[in-house]
């Protein structure tokens, strides 16, 4: 060896950890949006406000409904339950869009994300713990709601298919588009913008195609009243299209927004992997 | 060990880092410097995977951050001290990051000890005070006990308690040979927390020393000496005799005499052979302080004269060949101000140094030219 040794002073001995080691997994993410979920008053605030306009609502319209005496024809009962999904949704709206977009907001979205880089666990995680407390809590307050208003109105006694509809499928509906809401504010990163947009995208069409008396605007208002989101809910309670003679009917609607939940969702991963936080 | 290599980052026409390139070793606390809006944030958010550089890499440990195994067991970091949800208790919070990480949940008890923040566990960090939030924020990153650790501004809003707190925090984490790497604006704060400094302005490396070296190479010391006011005549005669001597003078506002290049026993003995009287003779060292003002300061003129030129230049060339020179020229008139009297020059390129040989050269009895504010005064009077 003739070439010159080096000294190195010796490398500093490395820090390690007492706490064992263990890789974190989508359940580790789970459990953490859930806590977070459950931590923060505006969860208790919408889902509470959501439960009593759907119990305030259902009941009231079924009480009317019930003192009327007014003949139901082909109608079931389980069709008022859409007056309290209506309301019910723009809470659901809120809560999707806060989920993510109070990280933004707040810039909490850094520090999980450096407890956590693998973003799109966080996002997965966000939407399980999201679609799951919504799909339950929705479920069983319209079952409820479902139950009372065919207790007391006088109507056709509803198909085994239009109790799932009213009650699985109702939840499935708002928590779907929760989960869009969700999507919209991974993609817009602002509570007020992307409430706002998701408000707009439920309430728009249907006000815009009111209003559409010219002749040659027909195709377009019919369009519109057709896909309009508080349409979709009504067609969900019922066989037959609502209007018209096409149109979505029966679990459509549900497919429907499961598709464009699907799309926005795509477009929240690419974008929350690729942009800077 | 954390590598950055090359590391770059724009935003649109705004170049936030250029090129940075420097490690970060494990063992010693390393300041991170730099006037605000230099790019210490824009540079932890890259490190830690939150941003994209435009070019060139960092890593830690060998990997980028978000290709890390354990991340979170290996690298903790105070990014912002207001980065959590107000709505949330400080348990909470630090509960749901330690279950993303996989961490047990007793360590949040324990890291609640560690900060001192166990009694207000349970409050919503809404109503926490800055010093509070900063404690959280540190909380976190300590969650993971991890062999890295980025503190950006950890200090900023507590008090001397807190800050004493935090700096003896950062070198028991060093000495327990973590990599401890902290942002400050605050050079004080870092000459007495960091072991290494790198210190950057505008985006660029400017210095990656230790802190002695530092020291060493950007004080510049001097003696201030200052003779009896009621006789000006002493004081021009002394000032022959220094510079006489090799030593350079120069004319403090309030008449003193800063005087550099020569030892103070010399000084008192020039003076007595000069049979001058001294009413203070003292020695000074320009605080790292000001040497890092002047240092990031510089650079700031430095980059902003580049911009300047490009932007101006670019639409107009073709037309007004001359239009670009004035701003040329411009950056270097307000930069004699700040040569002033309370920033010592640059080591090993003091502007003064020359100064005998200038036309204007202070001649013993033409009073200084700097000197001038000193009469102001007197004259107002």
């Amino acid at each position: 060896m003739t070439a010159p040794t080096h000294h190195y002073a010796p490398a500093p001995h490395s820090y390690v950890s007492p706490i064992p080691v263990r890789r974190a997994h989508l359940g580790d993410a789970l459990a953490s949006e859930w806590t977070k979920i459950r931590s923060v008053r505006s969860t208790m605030w919408t889902l509470g406000v959501m439960i009593l306009l759907m119990l305030g609502i259902g009941l009231g319209v079924a009480a009317i409904a019930s003192a009327s005496n007014a003949p139901m024809g082909e109608e079931s009962a389980l069709g008022f339950g859409f007056f309290g999904m209506l309301p019910a949704s723009i809470c659901v709206i809120t809560l999707g869009v806060l989920t993510i977009a109070s990280e933004y907001g707040t810039g909490m979205i850094r520090t999980t994300l450096t407890a956590c880089p693998s973003r799109s666990r966080v996002l997965t995680a966000k939407a399980i713990v999201f679609f799951l407390l919504v799909f339950t809590v929705t479920t069983v307050f319209a079952t409820l709601v479902a139950v009372a208003q065919v207790a007391m109105v006088d109507a056709r006694e509803p198909t085994g298919a239009e109790w799932l509809r009213a009650t699985v499928g109702a939840g499935a509906y708002l928590a779907l588009l929760g989960l869009l809401s969700l999507a919209l504010g991974t993609l817009i990163r602002h509570s007020a913008g992307a409430i706002t947009v998701m408000i707009g995208l439920l309430l728009l069409p249907l006000v815009a195609a009111l209003f559409m008396f010219s002749e040659a605007l027909r195709s377009v208002q019919e369009a519109l009243f057709t896909y309009a989101i508080p349409s979709q809910m009504i067609a969900l309670y019922s066989e037959r299209p609502p209007f018209g003679d096409s149109g979505p009917a029966g679990w459509e609607p549900l497919l429907i927004v499961a598709g464009v939940t699907a799309a926005a969702l795509a477009g929240a991963y690419a974008l929350l992997n690729s942009k800077d936080v | 060990m954390i590598e950055a290599v090359g590391l770059t980052k724009r935003y649109g026409a705004k170049t936030a880092v250029y090129n940075l390139s420097f490690q970060v070793r494990p063992g010693v606390v390393t300041g991170f410097l730099g006037p605000n809006g230099s790019g210490k944030s824009t540079t932890m958010r890259m490190i830690l995977g939150l941003d994209r550089p435009s070019a060139g890499h960092v890593t830690i440990g060998g990997h980028p951050f978000r290709q890390l195994p354990n991340a979170p067991r290996q690298v903790g970091a105070l990014l912002d001290a207001k980065a959590v949800h107000g709505g949330r208790s400080a348990r909470s919070h630090l509960l749901s990051l330690a279950q993303l990480a996989g961490i047990p949940a007793q360590r949040v008890d324990e890291v609640l000890g560690v900060v001192g923040l166990q009694d207000v566990a349970k409050r919503r960090s809404k109503g926490f005070s800055l010093g509070m939030g900063q404690r959280l924020g540190i909380a976190a990153a300590l969650l993971g006990d991890p062999q890295v650790l980025l503190f950006d501004e950890p200090v900023n809003g507590l008090d001397p308690e807190g800050i004493l707190w935090v700096r003896n925090l950062m070198k028991k984490l060093a000495s327990e040979g973590r990599t401890v790497f902290v942002s400050s604006h605050l050079m004080s704060e870092m000459a007495l927390t960091a072991d290494h400094l790198i210190v950057i302005g505008r985006g660029q490396l400017l210095a990656d020393m230790s802190v002695t070296d530092f020291i060493s190479a950007n004080s510049a010391d001097f003696a201030r000496v200052r003779t009896p006011q009621t006789e000006p005549a002493q004081r021009e005669k002394l000032t022959a005799a220094l510079m006489e001597a090799g030593g350079q003078v120069l004319s403090e506002p309030d008449g003193a005499l800063r005087v550099t290049g020569l030892a103070l026993p010399r000084i008192s003995d020039l003076a007595h052979d000069a049979d001058v009287r001294l009413w203070e003779l003292s020695p000074h060292q320009a605080s790292l302080e000001e040497a890092y003002m002047r240092m990031t300061q510089n650079a700031v003129d430095y980059r902003s004269t580049e911009d300047q030129l490009a932007h101006l230049q670019a639409p107009q060339q073709p037309g007004q060949p001359g239009y670009g020179m004035p701003p040329q020229q411009q950056p270097m008139a307000p930069e004699a101000p700040q040569q002033g009297w309370y920033a010592p020059p640059p080591p090993g390129q003091n502007p003064y140094a020359g100064a005998p040989q200038a036309p204007t050269a202070p001649s013993p009895y033409a009073a200084p030219q700097p000197a001038a504010p000193s009469d102001t005064p007197k004259d107002a009077r």
